[in-house]
C-alpha cells in the first residue's frame, strides 16, 4: 500500500455521545474539602515529601491568597468556590504495591476501556505511558527500556523521591508560582503528573505519554508535568485526558514546563478531551492550564501541537521563550467548540535569542452556541536581531449562533526581524456540502471530512497514534452541529 | 423506465425557472440536452439531484419506480444518480483518496455492504484512473484544489467511474476541454455505458456528440423542452442557432 495511512482513517463514527463518560467504582482516599495551609501540609505529608517542597507549596499558597482570578479572557466563568473543592483524591490500591506490576485490576480495566493498555506485553506500539487517575500515578510502563538509555520517565511524586536534585533544579523555572492565579494554585496543591528527563545526546527511542483521568466527584485535578531535554537530546511526548460525565463542573488547573537545552528538541502533542458538558452547557471541565517551554540553549527546538475538543471552558496558551540563538519554536493548534463550550486559547512566542524563528498555525472551529477565540503574542526584544515569525490564524464557523475571535498582539523591538500574520474566517460552503452529498456522503460525515481537511496542516504534525484519535474526535465533536 | 419527469416546475427564491419540464429516459439510452444560456439546464440537474433551495412547486420525478421529490441528495446519489458538475468544487485538505473512499463506502453502507478493503479500493482507484488517463498520483491531491479546468472535468468522470451510477448527468463536461481531453472524457463515458445505465449529457456543442452519440437530442428553452429529435437535431442547431427554437415556443 503506497498511500499515507493518516489519510485513510475517517471511519464510521457512530458514537454520538462523549464515550468516556463512565465512572470507575473504586475505593478512593479523599482528604476534606477546602483549601488552607493545613490542607497543603496534609497533601505534602500524604505524598511523603521533603521539607523544601512543602516550603515551595506554602510560598505559592501565600502568594495565591493575594491574587484574583484573571478576567481578561473572553470567557464567561461562573464564580468558583475554591473552598468547595477536594484537592486530593487517590484511588486506594488494594495493598502496598511491591512491584509496579501489582496494580489494582479495576484500574487496569479502566485504562483498558479508555484504550490505554498498561500491559507492556500486550502493547503493539512502542509508547511508554504514565497513567494518572485523579491525584496519583497508577503505573508507568516501559521503565526498564528507558532506564537503559538513562532516560527518566516516572510520576512526579516518584521523581521527587528518586531524583530530588533534578526536580529541585528545574521545578518552577519556566512557570514560577508567581506567574498567574492558576499557576500559583497549582504550585500550592499539585498532586501528581509526569517527570521526564532525557540526558545529553540521547534520542528517546519511543514516544512518551501521560494519560490523565479524572474519576472522583467534587475533586479538582492539579497535575504538574516537567520535561527536560538536556543538550542534544530529543523526545516526543504526548498527553491525553478524559473525565466522567457529571452535572457539576470540575476544575483542572495543570502546569506543564518544558526545558530544551542547547541543540535539544522536544515535541509535545496533546489531544485534550475533557468532558465538555452536555448539549445545554451543563457540567464539564474548567480547563485552566499554564503550559510553557524554554529553548534555553542555542539551536534548541520546541513544538507544541494541540487538538482541543473537550472542556466546558478552556483557558490555555502553550508558549515558548526562545532564549538561545537560532532557536525554533512552533505552535500548531486546532480548537473545536460546540454547544455551549468556550475556548480562549493561543500562544506566546518570546524572542530573546538572535535568529530565532517561530511558527504559529491556529485553526479554530466553532459550532452551536460556542465561543472560540485565539489570543496570541509575538514579542521580539530589541537585542533579538533577525528573528522570524509566521502566524496564521484561521476560523471556521458552522452555523450563525457561534462566535470566532482573534486577538493577535505583536511587539517588535527591532528592525531586522520580520513578523508575518495571516488570518481568515470562513464558513463551510453550501457548494462543498452539496458536492459531498451528491457523491452519497451524508451531511454530518461531509462536515467531518471538510473540517478534518481544514485542520490537516495541524493534524499532520501529530504522532500517528494521536492523529487517528484526533480525526475521529473532530468528527464526533461536531456531530449534530448542523440542521 | 429509469427516469420519468412529469410536468416539473422549479422555483429558486420564488422565481420560476423550470416551467413544465417533461422527459423520459430508459436504461441503455443516451440523451443530450441543448439550449441557450440561462434556460434552466443546470437548474434541472440540481432539481433531479435534490439540491436545497430548488423548490419543486409542481410535478414529479420518478426514478427506478419511486417519486424521489423530497428525498435527500445523498440518498439519490446512493440510488445511482450522479452529476458531473459544471463547476466542480474545491475541498482543501481532503485527499481524493479519502473523499472517494468515504463516498464509495457510504454507498456500500446504504446497500448493506461492509466497507471496501483498502487493497481492493486502491486497485479500483488505479484502474479507474487509467480509464480517464489520469497518470499523475491523484490519490494524495486535495479534491479539485489546483486542478486545471480540464483536470477538474476529467476528475468528475473519474468519480463517475468509481461510483458506477445508473443515471449520469453530465453538465457541460465538455466545456473548456482540449481535443485530447474531450476524447478521453468521451471514451470514459462510452466504456461505462451499457444496457443497464443511462446518460443525460448537457452541452452547447455538437462536437461532443460526435464522440458520445446520443439516441435523443432535446432542445430546452425558457424552462422546458421545446423540441426533441435524434442526433440530426444537434447538427441543425449548430447550423441555425437557437433563434428558430425561440419562435417554436410561441
Ligand atoms: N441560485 C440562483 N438564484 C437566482 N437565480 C438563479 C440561481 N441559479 C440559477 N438562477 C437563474 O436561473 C436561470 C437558469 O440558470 P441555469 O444555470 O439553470 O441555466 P443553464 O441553462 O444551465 O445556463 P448555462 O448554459 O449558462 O449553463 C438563470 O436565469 C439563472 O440566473
Ligand atoms: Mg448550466
Amino acid at each position: 500500500m503506497d498511500s499515507n495511512p493518516k489519510e485513510n482513517i475517517i471511519e464510521e463514527v457512530t458514537n454520538k455521545d462523549y464515550e468516556f463518560g463512565f465512572v470507575t467504582d473504586i475505593e478512593t482516599d479523599f482528604i476534606p474539602k477546602g483549601l488552607n495551609e493545613d490542607i497543603i501540609r496534609l497533601i505534602s505529608k500524604k505524598k511523603e515529601e521533603p521539607e523544601w517542597l512543602l516550603e515551595f507549596r506554602l510560598k505559592a499558597f501565600r502568594h495565591w491568597l493575594t491574587l484574583k482570578m484573571p478576567t481578561w479572557a473572553h470567557l464567561t466563568i461562573p464564580p468558583i468556590d475554591f473552598q468547595d473543592i477536594i484537592y486530593y483524591a487517590a484511588p486506594k490500591q488494594r495493598k502496598e504495591k511491591k512491584s509496579l506490576d501489582e496494580v489494582d485490576p479495576e484500574l487496569l480495566a479502566t485504562f483498558d476501556k479508555l484504550g490505554i493498555s498498561l500491559d507492556e506485553q500486550k502493547k503493539l506500539s512502542g509508547v511508554a505511558v504514565d497513567a494518572v487517575m485523579d491525584s496519583t500515578s497508577v503505573k508507568t510502563t516501559f521503565q526498564e527500556t528507558l532506564s537503559k538509555h538513562g532516560i527518566i520517565f516516572m510520576s512526579f511524586s516518584e521523581a521527587v523521591k528518586q531524583h530530588p536534585d533534578l526536580v529541585k533544579k528545574y521545578l518552577g523555572k519556566v512557570v514560577p508560582y508567581t506567574d498567574n492565579f492558576f499557576a500559583a494554585l497549582n504550585s500550592a496543591v499539585f498532586s501528581d503528573g509526569s517527570f521526564c528527563y532525557v540526558p545529553k545526546g540521547v534520542r528517546c527511542p519511543i514516544e512518551l505519554s501521560t494519560y490523565f483521568r479524572i474519576n472522583a466527584a467534587n475533586t479538582g485535578q492539579f497535575e504538574r508535568t516537567l520535561i527536560v531535554a538536556d543538550e542534544g537530546a530529543y523526545v516526543s511526548y504526548m498527553e491525553g485526558c478524559t473525565a466522567p460525565q457529571r452535572d457539576e463542573n470540575q476544575l483542572h488547573a495543570a502546569i506543564v514546563e518544558i526545558i530544551s537545552e542547547r541543540d535539544a528538541e522536544v515535541k509535545y502533542s496533546t489531544v485534550q478531551n475533557w468532558y465538555p458538558g452536555d448539549k445545554d452547557g451543563k457540567g464539564g471541565i474548567y480547563n485552566f492550564v499554564t503550559k510553557r517551554g524554554i529553548c534555553r540553549g542555542d539551536n534548541a527546538k520546541i513544538s507544541w501541537t494541540q487538538v482541543e475538543t473537550g472542556s466546558a471552558i478552556t483557558w490555555k496558551y502553550p508558549s515558548c521563550i526562545l532564549k538561545g540563538d537560532n532557536t525554533v519554536a512552533e505552535f500548531y493548534s486546532v480548537a473545536v467548540t460546540n454547544n455551549y463550550q468556550q475556548a480562549d486559547t493561543g500562544t506566546k512566542m518570546i524572542h530573546i535569542g538572535k535568529n530565532s524563528r517561530s511558527t504559529i498555525i491556529s485553526k479554530g472551529i466553532s459550532a452551536g452556541h460556542s465561543q472560540n477565540g485565539y489570543r496570541g503574542l509575538v514579542k521580539v526584544v530589541p537585542e533579538a536581531a533577525n528573528c522570524r515569525n509566521f502566524s496564521q490564524c484561521d476560523s471556521l464557523l458552522l452555523g450563525d449562533q457561534c462566535g470566532a475571535h482573534t486577538w493577535p498582539y505583536v511587539e517588535c523591538g527591532n528592525d531586522s526581524s520580520i513578523l508575518e500574520h495571516e488570518a481568515t474566517t470562513s464558513k463551510i460552503s453550501e457548494d462543498q456540502l452539496f458536492y459531498c452529498n451528491q457523491r452519497g456522503i451524508p451531511t454530518e460525515k461531509a462536515i467531518g471530512l471538510i473540517v478534518n481537511g481544514y485542520a490537516k496542516d495541524v493534524l499532520n504534525k501529530l504522532p500517528m497514534e494521536f492523529a487517528v484519535e484526533a480525526q475521529k474526535l473532530l468528527s464526533i465533536t461536531l456531530e449534530g452541529s448542523v440542521g | 423506465m429509469l427516469l420519468n419527469i412529469k410536468n416539473l416546475h422549479v422555483s429558486i427564491g420564488g422565481k420560476e425557472i423550470l416551467k413544465g419540464f417533461n422527459l423520459g429516459v430508459n436504461e441503455g439510452e443516451i440523451h443530450a440536452i441543448m439550449g441557450p444560456n440561462g434556460t434552466g439546464k443546470s437548474t434541472w440537474a440540481a432539481a433531479v439531484t435534490g439540491r436545497e433551495g430548488y423548490d419543486i412547486t409542481e410535478g414529479e420525478i420518478w426514478y427506478k419506480g419511486q417519486n424521489i421529490v423530497g428525498m435527500p441528495p445523498e440518498e439519490r446519489a446512493n440510488l445511482g444518480i450522479f452529476l458531473s458538475f459544471q463547476y466542480p468544487v474545491e475541498i482543501p485538505g481532503v485527499s481524493m483518496q479519502n473523499f472517494m473512499r468515504t463516498a464509495v463506502n457510504a454507498k456500500r453502507e446504504y446497500q448493506g455492504l461492509p466497507p471496501m478493503s483498502m487493497i481492493d479500493f486502491t486497485k479500483m482507484m488505479k484502474q479507474k484512473q487509467a480509464m480517464v488517463e489520469i497518470t499523475e498520483k491523484l490519490q494524495n491531491r486535495y479534491v479539485n484544489v489546483g486542478f486545471s479546468g480540464g483536470e477538474k472535468k476529467k476528475n468528475e468522470i473519474f468519480q463517475m467511474a468509481m461510483l458506477e451510477p445508473e443515471l449520469s448527468i453530465l453538465d457541460e463536461t465538455d466545456s473548456g476541454l482540449d481535443i485530447d481531453a474531450l476524447r478521453i472524457v468521451a471514451n470514459g463515458v462510452n466504456q461505462l455505458h451499457n444496457e443497464h445505465n443511462a446518460f443525460v449529457v448537457i452541452t452547447h456543442y455538437q462536437r461532443l456528440l460526435d464522440y458520445i452519440v446520443p439516441d435523443f437530442v432535446h432542445v430546452m428553452y425558457d424552462g422546458r423542452i421545446v423540441k426533441s429529435g435524434d442526433k440530426k437535431l444537434a447538427l441543425e442547431l449548430e447550423e441555425k442557432g437557437y433563434e428558430w427554437v425561440k419562435e417554436l415556443k410561441l
